[in-house]
């Protein structure tokens, strides 16, 4: 199952190859029916999904084959809360990404819409891949059809920012393999169930040196990957220069994989190490939070402006991560997916704002609620939800980070919440100059409203983002065995090395905020 | 063959001769080939590279059939045959058809489409098949000398060329001056070991006292002489040049079977001779290798000729396989075997894409000459982001599993620093291989024509791209090929 719904993108990219490249109508459908296609495949992903699937079912959907003996690699894919969601985030917003493109990619459009789907696989996978070295190469994979798809129909100084993309993701990446191979030199396995099990029954352990430094490792990769301030300066070239659905894709799931990495690699391999350097973690993610916020206020360029704003917006996802509470880890992961749909919104409705006048520049732009009212107005809603109105998805899942955040850190909370304000003033500020007011520039006055396809496309994101503001239990509750079961492998083994501290008097009470909040958190998490 | 037209013939041969029939049968070849050259008009001169082939073809059946011995010695142990020896033999062999089929239409281009061109190249290696066979001094310089002499003709064969030239004279110099440390440290090695034996000498090593000043001089010359044949910093500035002047399949070949013969000849006498002095040259080794990644990386990204940017990006390689050395363990040696192996098809096809892009009046050697590729020649394209990706070591690619042991090697003997340092320069790696890639798919073709793809050459791309896929995604069969080299006396008794 989790195969199909991961390679079903590839294959339907694979049969567009063998259509005529003059047929650009005939490739746009095929590859929007593959995507809507793999969508629909993967609800069935969620319908047969348990909430409380008992202990010895952590995984569904598990697939598990002999791949290669040396290096012993398996193929082992495997779903839970977490990947669930982030799953079916990338496969909603792929279709959108095709809608985007339908006339702003005019040139290669056949090899633009296989490497999306290839793209699209690539993500999935990562997501389902439960041997770290299939994870790897998936998320090496990932890297080259998002190059060609910077790099080929990006704008002005498309190669060097996807060169630098490349570059980041890639320095990053290595040390995890090193990381990854060190760890299985310990172990014995890639497949990280089973190294996971290792760690937590004791038969293998760590000594702390080696663990701050493979935790590092991991973290580099992922930090970049967030991006976490200061390693985000690849972020707003890579989203300036990329084409909408680089975009889209970008800040929608492709930010998202350093998050996923966190949560599902760091905390629960390395408990002790993430709660040593959880503060210093978190206190990076408040400074990428109010630094990006700043930043994106005094952007001329609205595309720039969102991508700052994701800076600020995934910071809020580390610090709910680093304030390892149950609470703060259920919002990190809901804002994950309110950020993809949200952003997502955003960009795509810079795109459309860029078929029509090819600039990105706020000041271009200015009035447009005369020409196109049913644009301002779903663009309005788009730009709330990110911006967290109660009601709307980014509310659940900033409020969620700033109380769990809260019950670690008050100062953290506090701070992070100026992000919050900063958001409301960049976002709605750059509304206004966009929508309101006198039409400044003469060609405005022509702009057509959002076509019907414009129109599904922003009406879906905003739906969606209603649908995650009112009902967001149906969210959380599939992700709550996946929070406690990360924080509960994360608590028993610090206690257990507590225990085995103390008589030697080197203890040191990192658990405490964990136990404390930990209790409370799996009744919390339902807001 | 041979044997059976000799014992027709009533001629009795020593058992022994069985044992280094594959480099007979290719010397047969390769003085066939000098004669049928003259029989053949200048339009069919490619019946020598059919020939050349079917040397191969008969020296790899003959290499087959020794596949499952374990070391036999033979001619007063001048040369053993193991598991080794055979290995490297048919990485030699492939590299040779591989540039035998690419060499073709390049030549017939360049209008020097001559029979010594594949002669040289089969005796070339013969002498590479030497170096993996030799157990003795003697038999190890002999083969040494027999594929550089060759190499250095081949490298000035385009004679109307400047860069042919002047690559072939710098070749010639330093590769002289080169072979006579080598023979310096040979000479002193006999003096200690009182025998050209390889055996003998490391027992006499084991004896000596590692601070030994005879000792040192011998290790400090040999490996000198080692280095430059392998093109490790800081006996690499011949390498640009001469891959730069030489006809592009012989850059090929040169950079890849060439550097494996070293490598093996490396692999000898380091394991057997200098493996009781290892302390003293582990971080020299690992000094060398560092440097190699360092120049061999940072060089390539600044160079617009594409041989030259190989060039800078074969001595980062040579910097990765040198670290399996340091490693010294089964993964470490299984990887640099595996390493070389997957080498010959990446790089091999990296240069067969410049070959492509050799036509009548353009030379096609600057990254320029690359540019929209992907338009003019998609299949080409294609073929190159996988070369590139494998060069860099990028999953799913065969790349990824040969830097893959050598990451392990260097983990499991607690060499950390070297592994996040190798890591490490894959990124600045990516960034010139990326910048190819940039300039095939990225940029605007311009005027330039569209490539054309001779069968031979079709043949020769495919099976390199096969073999980096292939190999990526369902390594075991390679991983156990390469693995048999381990099963070598020589390195049994060290990794016992």
């Amino acid at each position: 199952m989790l195969t199909v719904v991961t390679f079903l993108p590839l294959a339907g990219g694979l049969l567009l190859l063998f259509v005529d490249e003059e047929l650009k109508e005939t490739i746009r459908r095929g590859a929007m029916a593959v995507a809507v296609f793999t969508f629909l495949v993967s609800l069935d992903l969620l319908a047969g999904f348990q909430s409380s699937p008992g202990e010895y079912h952590v995984y569904q959907f598990e697939e598990m084959r002999h791949w290669m003996s040396s290096p012993p690699i398996s193929y082992h894919l495997g779903l839970d809360g977490l990947s669930l969601w982030l799953v079916l985030l990338t496969t909603f917003l792929t279709p959108f990404c095709v809608l985007c493109s339908w006339h702003g990619v005019d040139r290669r459009v056949k090899e633009f819409h296989v490497l999306l789907l290839a793209l699209e696989s690539a993500m999935i996978g990562v997501f389902v891949a439960l041997d770290l070295f299939l994870f790897f190469l998936f998320f090496e994979a990932m890297l080259i059809p998002m190059f060609f798809l910077i790099g080929i129909w990006g704008h002005e100084r498309r190669i060097y920012a996807a060169v630098k993309f490349v570059l980041y993701t890639m320095a990053g990446s290595i040390l995890m393999l090193v990381a990854i191979v060190a760890l299985y030199s310990q172990t014995g396995s890639f497949d990280f169930p089973v190294i996971l099990q290792k760690l937590v029954s004791g038969r293998t352990t760590l000594t702390m040196p080696t663990e701050r430094l493979l935790f590092l490792a991991f973290f580099a990769a992922f930090a970049i990957k967030v991006p976490l301030f200061p390693l985000h300066t690849w972020l707003p070239d890579a989203h300036v220069e990329a084409p909408t659905a680089g975009s889209v894709i970008l800040a929608g799931v492709l930010l998202k994989i350093g998050t996923y990495g966190i949560l599902r690699f760091c905390l629960p391999l390395f408990p002790r190490a993430s709660v040593e350097y959880a503060p210093y973690i978190a206190g990076l993610a408040i400074i990428g939070i109010i630094y990006g916020a700043l930043v994106a206020m005094v952007q001329p360029d609205y595309k720039k402006l969102v991508a700052y704003s994701s800076v600020s917006h995934l910071g809020f996802v580390v610090l709910g991560i680093f304030s390892l509470n149950a609470v703060a880890i259920q919002g990190a992961i809901y804002q994950m997916l309110n950020h993809g749909i949200s952003t997502g919104g955003l960009f795509l409705a810079a795109g459309m704002l860029y078929d029509r006048r090819h600039t990105h520049v706020i000041t271009e732009f200015g009035g447009l609620a005369t020409p196109m009212p049913v644009f301002a107005s779903l663009f309005l809603f788009v730009c709330l939800s990110s911006a967290g109105l109660p009601m709307l998805n980014g509310f659940i899942g900033e409020f969620l980070i700033l109380n769990g955040a809260y019950l670690t850190n008050p100062w953290w909370a506090t701070l992070a919440a100026t992000g919050v304000i900063l958001s409301a003033v960049y976002l709605l500020w750059s509304y206004q100059r966009l929508i309101y007011g006198p039409v400044t520039v003469e060609k405005n006055r022509e702009l057509p409203d959002a076509s019907g396809r414009e129109r599904f496309s922003l009406a879906a994101i905003c739906v969606m983002a209603l649908v995650m503001g009112v009902a967001s239990p149906l969210f959380t509750a599939r992700t709550e065995a996946t929070v406690t079961r990360i924080l509960q492998s994360e608590m028993t083994r610090n206690t257990r090395y507590e225990a085995v501290q103390r008589p030697t008097g080197a203890a040191v009470p990192v658990s405490v905020p964990l136990v404390a909040a930990g209790a409370e958190g799996g009744k919390a998490g339902r807001p | 063959m041979v044997q059976d037209l000799l014992s027709r013939l009533g001629m009795q041969l020593p058992k022994e001769f069985a044992l280094i029939l594959p480099q007979v049968q290719l010397g047969i070849f390769a003085l066939g080939i000098l004669l049928t050259d003259f029989l053949l008009d200048r339009k069919s001169r490619w019946w020598n590279a059919v020939l050349a082939l079917a040397g191969v073809g008969f020296s790899g059946k003959a290499l087959w059939n020794l596949r499952n011995l374990e070391d036999v010695s033979a001619y007063h142990s001048s040369i053993v045959v193991d598991p080794f020896a055979v290995f490297f033999g048919f990485l030699f062999l492939i590299s040779a058809a591989l540039v035998i089929l690419l060499s073709v239409r390049y030549l017939e281009i360049e209008d020097e489409h001559h029979g010594e061109f594949y002669a040289l190249l089969l005796l070339a290696t013969i002498g590479m098949m030497f170096l993996a066979t030799g157990s003795d001094l003697i038999t190890l310089f002999l083969g040494l000398e027999t594929m550089a002499l060759s190499f250095y003709v081949l490298t000035g064969f385009l004679r109307h060329r400047k860069a042919s030239n002047e690559g072939a004279l710098k070749y010639v110099l330093l590769g002289a001056f080169s072979s006579g440390i080598l023979a310096y440290g040979f000479s002193l090695m006999y003096g200690i070991g009182g025998s050209t034996n390889l055996a003998r000498i490391a027992q006499a090593y084991a004896e000596r006292s590692p601070g030994d000043p005879l000792v040192l001089i011998s290790l400090v010359t040999v490996s000198a002489g080692v280095f430059f044949k392998i093109a490790a910093v800081p006996f690499h500035m011949w390498a640009p040049d001469v891959y730069e002047g030489a006809p592009t399949s012989i850059t090929a070949s040169i950079s890849v079977a060439s550097k494996a013969a070293s490598f093996a000849l490396l692999l000898r006498i380091f394991c057997t001779a200098f493996w009781p002095i290892r302390p003293n040259w582990e971080m020299v080794v690992a000094g060398v290798a560092v440097a190699s990644m360092t120049i061999g990386n940072f060089g390539a990204i600044t160079q617009s000729n594409l041989k030259r940017l190989l060039a800078y990006s074969s001595i980062g390689h040579v910097g990765y396989m040198l670290l399996g050395l340091v490693a010294g363990t089964p993964d470490g040696f299984k990887g640099i075997a595996f390493y070389l192996l997957v080498y010959v098809f990446m790089n091999t096809g990296a240069f067969a894409i410049v070959i492509l892009l050799r036509r009548e009046g353009v030379i096609g050697e600057d990254i320029e000459d690359l540019n929209g590729l992907i338009s003019r020649r998609p299949v080409a394209a294609i073929l190159l982001l996988i070369f590139m990706l494998s060069l860099a070591g990028i999953p799913p690619t065969a790349g990824f599993i040969g830097k893959y042991f050598i990451f392990l090697s260097l983990i499991e003997t607690g060499h950390y620093v070297l592994a996040v340092f190798a890591a490490l320069y894959i990124a600045p790696a990516l960034y010139y291989y990326f910048r190819v890639v940039v300039h095939a798919w990225m940029r605007e073709p311009g005027g330039a024509a569209r490539p054309t793809i001779s069968v031979a050459q079709g043949v020769a791309l495919a099976a390199c791209t096969l073999f980096i896929l292939v190999a990526g995604l369902l390594p075991d069969r390679f991983i156990n090929f390469a693995g048999t080299t381990l099963q070598s006396q020589f390195l049994q008794m060290i990794l016992r």
